[in-house]
């Protein structure tokens, strides 16, 4: 065999039948499959396939939106792992989580988890200075913007909600501080301002168990329901229903014309 | 000398003294207005923009933390796995400030001498999002997991004792990013702290994009071209978003009283609470005849007070100060925004009406539930 016919090893796998049957496009060297790369790549279809210059650069976005994404993703999959573990019952769910340090290899599934999510709080709010300080929530960006602060919210709730969790002495008092305001809503909590008038003749509509908090507790304090509810819009509803906003949100970032520019 | 700085900064820190120190300074750190910018440059506080200006300041943050992670009392707070993400926030949110402001800087100096702005002609280029791009999202996406690793094995995930719903610490603290509302209930009801300040806020920042309606400064840093929306901004998210969660995460501590970083947290601490209402202050001690019994009678004055800071202040402005706002946005737009700003000002006129008169409530009508 010639040595100039001799393949890379590199090459041997970007020209293996698997690898082109994986990948639609060859491992891109020139311009055009540098094009196509990222057109026929589902994960990598996210991006344009050109931007301009001041928009890759860091010292514009911070990368603070899409280190949101990928935190999130991080989230997911360290807390796919955490579901294999824990139980959320008052029974179970501390000792579970003692169990998760200490008897679990490599245990820190649940320091990662907790971090990130930390980590993610701060990176949104980053974000959403940056798209402040660049003005870019003016037209045609309005709606991404509200799209926005509906994932800053989204992102609020998923932690508060993740923090009953460990069911310790932390957890419950958090949770307690935080849903004790819920009581003191206007009409719908039974100490708020105008719940008294939402009455039936003597009968009061909105009461201790009966009210927004008593909704978001199953209960009339932090208990079992409580656990169980919190576990449910932490680790099904909220996720669902933040990755539908985001996909709005990229969606509309495609849309209204990719990153903001003074163009 | 040390113990000097300490109870220096221990005294500084108290809410009245710091939250005024830095009301003061805000219009002249980002002035809203000419004016001010004058002054702003005659005082050189434009230099805190700058390279040297953002070293300086890491300096001072570092040596105050420096500081507090040698101190006994301040590094319990410090310490505590929860607490680490503040100092984080508290570095970043000071760092990308000073990123975005000393760029807004650097720019408004090109459009003054008659240059485009930084991002101008980069903007002109198009990149290949493969390889430019994906490299440096690929990048900041390892950086990152070290990071998240080195922090995940350093310190371990917090875990008290098992739950105990008849044992309540002191102080029960909510998350941190709640902290901002739980400091706000000393000085409001819970239906206020707790459910329409947050609400407002929200709702406050979805609507930035139909208030603002400056065509100028999007898609590029500056400050010249829009300093009153960046200064009403930036006191939403400074003053009354990270200012609450520092001092209610570092500040409070059992029964929710102050504590100077460098104090030590002891439930033994007791602060006289000597809290009157607006009421009491006129039936009991200017008129000297008691409360009335019906309770619109008794608390029409901060009835009044409420009204009229709420409708009459918005309409005295129009025909003043704000014409020009009012006839450039409309009347909707108009009442909205003057509402939300007065609702923001809340905050500080019930803290400082708390501190100098120890005023509880300027509306009480608690058979409702209802205390302003
Ligand atoms: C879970 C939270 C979020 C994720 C994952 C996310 C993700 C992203 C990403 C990847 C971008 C591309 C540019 C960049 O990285 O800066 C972006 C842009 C944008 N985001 Fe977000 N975002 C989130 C929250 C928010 C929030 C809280 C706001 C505002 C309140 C916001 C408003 C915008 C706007 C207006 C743009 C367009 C910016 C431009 O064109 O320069 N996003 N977002």
């Amino acid at each position: 065999m010639a040595d100039n016919e001799r393949k890379s090893l590199g090459s041997r796998i970007t020209g293996s039948m698997v690898w082109t049957s994986i990948f639609r496009t060859p491992f891109p060297t020139t311009r055009s499959e540098r094009l196509k790369s990222i057109l026929n790549n589902v994960f990598l279809h996210l991006h344009p396939a050109k931007l301009s210059r001041h928009a890759v650069k860091l010292k514009y976005t911070w990368c603070m939106g899409g280190l949101s994404f990928y935190l999130f993703i991080v989230l997911t999959i360290s807390g796919i792992l955490l579901m294999f573990y824990y139980r959320p019952t008052v029974e179970y769910a501390y000792t579970d989580i003692v169990d998760l340090s200490e008897q679990v290899p490599m245990g820190i599934m649940r320091e990662i988890h907790r971090w990130t999510a930390h980590m993610m709080v701060i990176t949104v709010l980053l974000h959403m200075f940056r798209v402040f300080m660049t003005g870019s929530y003016k037209p045609p960006r309005e709606f991404n913007w509200v799209v926005g602060v509906l994932l800053l919210t989204l992102t609020l709730f998923l932690s508060f909600t993740g923090y009953l969790l460990p069911w310790d002495q932390l957890a419950i008092w958090a949770i307690t501080v935080g849903t004790n305001m819920a009581r003191a809503t206007p009409f719908l909590g039974h100490e708020g301002p105008g719940a008294a008038l939402l009455a039936i003749g003597d009968i009061n509509l909105v009461t201790m168990s009966s009210d927004v908090r008593f909704a978001l507790l199953g209960g009339r304090f932090v208990g079992e329901s409580a656990l169980l509810r919190f576990y449910v819009l932490h680790c099904v509803a909220l996720p669902f229903i933040i990755m539908i906003m985001m996909s709005v949100h990229f969606w509309r970032i495609r849309r209204d014309g990719n990153i903001s520019g003074p163009l | 000398m040390l113990e000097l700085i300490k109870n220096t900064i221990d005294f500084l820190s108290q809410p009245s003294i710091s939250l005024t120190m830095i009301l003061v300074a805000f219009p002249f750190v980002f002035p809203p207005t000419e004016k001010f910018d004058v002054w702003h440059r005659k005082l050189k506080l434009h230099k805190i923009w700058t390279k040297q200006g953002g070293l300086i300041g890491l300096v001072f943050i570092t040596l105050y933390f420096f500081l507090g992670f040698t101190d006994e009392h301040f590094s319990l707070i410090l310490k505590k796995p929860d607490n680490v993400p503040i100092i984080f926030i508290i570095y970043s949110v000071l760092f990308f400030l000073w990123l975005s402001m000393y760029q807004a800087y650097e720019n408004d100096k090109r459009m003054a001498a008659g240059e485009p702005v930084a991002e101008y002609y980069p903007a002109k280029e198009k990149v290949l999002v493969w390889p430019d791009l994906v490299f440096i999202e690929f990048i900041a996406l390892i950086l990152m997991t070290v990071f998240l690793l080195i922090w995940s094995i350093a310190l371990p995930a917090p875990l008290e004792q098992a739950a105990n719903p008849t044992l309540s610490p002191n102080p029960a603290k909510a998350p941190w990013y709640f902290l901002g509302l739980q400091e706000m209930l000393v000085y409001f009801d819970p239906w206020i702290a707790g459910v329409l300040f947050p609400s407002l806020m929200i709702l406050g920042l979805m609507a930035i994009p139909y208030f603002d309606r400056n065509k100028e400064g999007s898609g590029y840093y500056s400050f010249a071209q829009r300093r009153k929306s960046i200064f009403i901004f930036l006191y939403g998210w400074l003053v009354l978003w990270i200012f609450p969660i520092v001092v209610g995460t570092f500040f409070r501590g059992p029964n929710w009283n102050f504590f100077g970083p460098f104090e030590e947290w002891s439930v033994a601490k007791v602060v006289a609470l000597s809290n009157v209402n607006l009421s009491d202050y006129i039936w009991v001690k200017m008129l000297r005849i008691g409360l009335p019994s019906n309770p619109l009678i008794r608390e029409s004055v901060g009835i009044v007070f409420i009204l009229a800071y709420f409708g009459v202040i918005p309409i005295v402005l129009a025909r003043g100060k704000l014409r020009a706002l009012l006839e450039k946005l409309g009347p909707i737009r108009y009442g909205l925004i003057v509402f939300l700003a007065l609702a923001m000002m809340l905050l500080p006129i019930k803290m400082y009406l708390r501190w100098t008169l120890n005023l509880k409530y300027i509306i009480a009508i608690p058979e409702a539930f209802f205390n302003i």
